[in-house]
């Protein structure tokens, strides 16, 4: 029996073996050099992700091992907002890395980083087998992360719930890859795309079991991206686990979810998408999903008290808007979605950033304790209202023109020859819900700007911190008021969908 | 090849399955259920055989049989207050959660039989699965091989750091 391997080149998978060997190299630097270097070791993890970010450079695009590694220009983007949203979560983790992590401070490192490799394979491969495996890289060390502080209670119940969650929509995803799988006869997408369009057109329908396979994965993804009914464990996830833990899934977590949505759906199973496909047509039920993540998300939003359950339900509504660029389906839907998760990086991971610092030193999640914030901290105020007033989507900031691209994306397919009528309702409802989430944002900003108490609050600023901060301000400003750049190398995303610009 | 109608010891190992499943989630005392639960992959491995995959079978009596449930049991045994039957399993719900359940089965019954059209392979069954299984896992399977084990090394480190105790 002979064994030959599928081609494949090594140096396109660089960025992952040498954050996967960085991982190791933290968890040991932390072993071998004990207690007194508290620092070191987070700084040794941000240079790992930066030198990642760099190799990336050098990978160029092509495939290997079949299509179970794939680079196109999708992969990379997506592995850029993974690297940054690595790098700001362990940016702003030193102050945890200090007291509440200090006995397992590379372990805590590494897998984050182990996460973020999972992250990365899963946004190059274009087979449904290699795809789930590195969703659960991805989502394995965040089920310990979540219950990183074992002394407190809300951090193991947002652990198990995590736990639960995660083992049963991964369960759930792998069913109705099962069934496809079935149908197809085989789990690359690109040959599962034409194995079903050659089933459909030969036999003038497709087996009703597509269904089946349909729903299952989109319940497993929904949990994943916590879309409702789906997303229950968000709000209690958020607020158990340790903030940058919490940031760090809201972002890098939320992006994976995507990038599998966007494979199986919007690629595999593009021809399955409009009305004329009833009962099989997947659009409806996604828009049904994302019209109820942006009621809820930002209604449920404006009771909240405490800040991280008040940004994990914005988490849901935001993941509501990036589902419209996803159902457009044209050659603006793709870019628009990266150009959203783009901008939300920036925005939430300072805003989070910031609740994690504040936190650090008062050992509070309050919004109230935020109160009069302005007169003591004046610079880190206006900082974190800017970050929320651009999560709410206000001009000129980078979440209003993210807002924008995924509306503008859903009418142009909307108003296009054979346009998909529905959409119209998205936006309509994205718009007004866009109204009701500028109340619970602006409410943080009046806790600090308009109390008549003073906040005994001073707040120490750690180096790192500080620079994540600084790079997410400049970048929700920067991208916000000159756009160009990144829709320039977003534009490429839509072509390896087969979505052609007219 | 499999003959197109389902023997009876398909349907026999079919009830078995759907029995000890319906007693892992109904019973009240936990051993019970972790015994149940053993009966039940115990048959998903005699469903395998029958399709002809011994080495999933054996891999399913191996790991989930002789790992998994088999920890289960352990675990069950040295956690004094669950094997005291002070800690009974309770489901709340019940109605929601049967209700879901048989709609679930029934839609997933009535599409699987509505469908005519499968892919199947024209290919005969393999001589020896175990060899060719191996050979698809070092060659075009490569890749997700390794990165399950990477997985394994996080969720072993994790593992690790979320059952240590302490030292301060």
């Amino acid at each position: 029996m002979e064994f030959q391997l599928p081609p494949y080149s090594l140096k396109m998978m660089l960025p992952e073996l040498f954050l996967f060997g960085w991982a190791l190299v933290v968890i040991a630097f932390d072993l071998v050099s004990g207690r007194k270097k508290e620092s070191a070791v987070g700084y040794l993890t941000l240079a790992g992700i930066l030198i990642a970010g760099g190799l990336l450079a050098f990978t160029g695009y092509g495939r290997g091992f079949g299509n179970m590694f794939f680079n196109d220009p999708m992969a990379r983007f997506f592995k850029i907002i993974f690297l940054g949203a690595a790098f700001m979560a362990v940016g702003s983790s030193f102050g945890v890395l200090k007291e509440r992590v200090r006995n397992h401070r590379g372990e805590y490192l590494g897998l984050i980083l182990f996460s973020t490799v999972g992250m990365m394979f899963l946004a190059s491969s274009q087979e449904l087998l290699s795809l789930y495996i590195g969703l659960e890289l991805t989502t394995i060390p965040l089920f310990v992360l979540a219950a990183f502080y074992k002394d407190n209670k809300l951090s193991v119940e947002a652990g198990i719930k995590y736990f639960v969650v995660g083992a049963f929509s991964s369960a759930l995803l792998l069913y109705g890859i099962s069934f496809l799988y079935g149908m197809a006869g085989t789990t690359d997408i690109i040959q599962m795309k034409i194995n079903l369009a050659i089933t459909h057109l030969t036999f003038k329908s497709i087996g009703m079991t597509l269904v089946i396979a349909v729903v299952t994965m989109l319940a497993g993804i929904g949990f994943k991206l916590g879309l409702p009914p789906f997303h229950q464990w968000v709000p209690d996830v958020y607020e158990g686990s340790p903030t940058p833990v919490a940031a760090f899934l809201s972002i890098g977590s939320k992006a994976a979810g995507l990038v599998a949505f966007a494979k199986i759906f919007v690629n595999g199973l593009s021809a399955f998408f409009g009305p004329e496909m009833l009962p099989n047509d997947w659009g409806q039920l996604v828009a049904i999903m994302a019209i109820l993540a942006m009621v809820l998300g930002n209604t449920v939003a404006i009771w909240q008290t405490n800040i991280k359950r008040m940004l994990g339900y914005s988490s849901i509504a935001q993941a509501g808007y990036i589902m419209i660029g996803m159902v457009a389906m044209n050659v603006y839907g793709l870019s628009s979605v990266a150009y959203y998760m783009f901008a939300y990086m920036f925005a939430n991971m300072g805003a989070f950033a910031i609740v994690t610092i504040f936190e650090d030193k008062t050992e509070s999640t309050q919004i109230s304790s935020y109160r009069g914030l302005s007169k003591s901290e004046p610079a880190l105020s206006l900082i974190l209202s800017i970050f929320l007033l651009s999560l709410a989507g206000i001009p000129p900031l980078a979440g209003f023109m993210a807002k924008y691209y995924v509306f503008a994306a859903a009418v142009e397919k909307a108003s296009s020859p054979n346009g998909v009528t529905w959409l119209y309702w998205l936006v309509g409802v994205g718009l007004l819900t866009s109204v009701f989430s500028l109340y619970y944002y602006v409410n943080v900003i009046k806790q600090m700007y308009f109390s008549r108490e003073d906040s005994p609050y001073k707040i120490p600023v750690s180096a790192p911190a500080l620079a994540v901060i600084v790079i997410c301000l400049i970048g929700v400003i920067l991208f916000g008021i000159w756009p160009e750049p990144i829709l320039q190398f977003a534009k490429d995303i839509p072509a390896s969908f087969g979505f052609l610009a007219r | 090849m499999m003959e197109s109608q389902p023997s009876i010891a398909f349907w026999l190992l079919a009830i078995v399955i759907l029995t000890s499943g319906f007693m892992v989630v109904s019973l009240r005392n936990i051993f019970h259920c972790a015994l149940n639960l053993i009966m039940c992959l115990f048959s998903v491995a005699g469903i395998f055989i029958l399709l002809g995959a011994e080495f999933l079978a054996a891999a399913q009596v191996l790991i989930y049989v002789g790992a998994v449930a088999i920890l289960m049991i352990f675990a069950i045994m040295l956690t004094s207050e669950i094997s005291n039957r002070r800690i009974v399993q309770t489901t709340e719900n019940k109605s929601v959660a049967l209700f879901i359940s048989v709609i679930f089965a029934l839609s997933s019954v009535f599409l699987i039989m509505g469908t005519k059209i499968w892919r199947m392979s024209d290919q005969a069954l393999p001589e020896n699965n175990t060899l060719t299984i191996g050979k698809y896992l070092m060659t075009e399977y490569m890749l997700p091989f390794e990165v399950v084990s990477v997985l394994l090394l996080a969720a072993m480190i994790g593992a690790i750091v979320l059952a240590r105790k302490e030292a301060s």
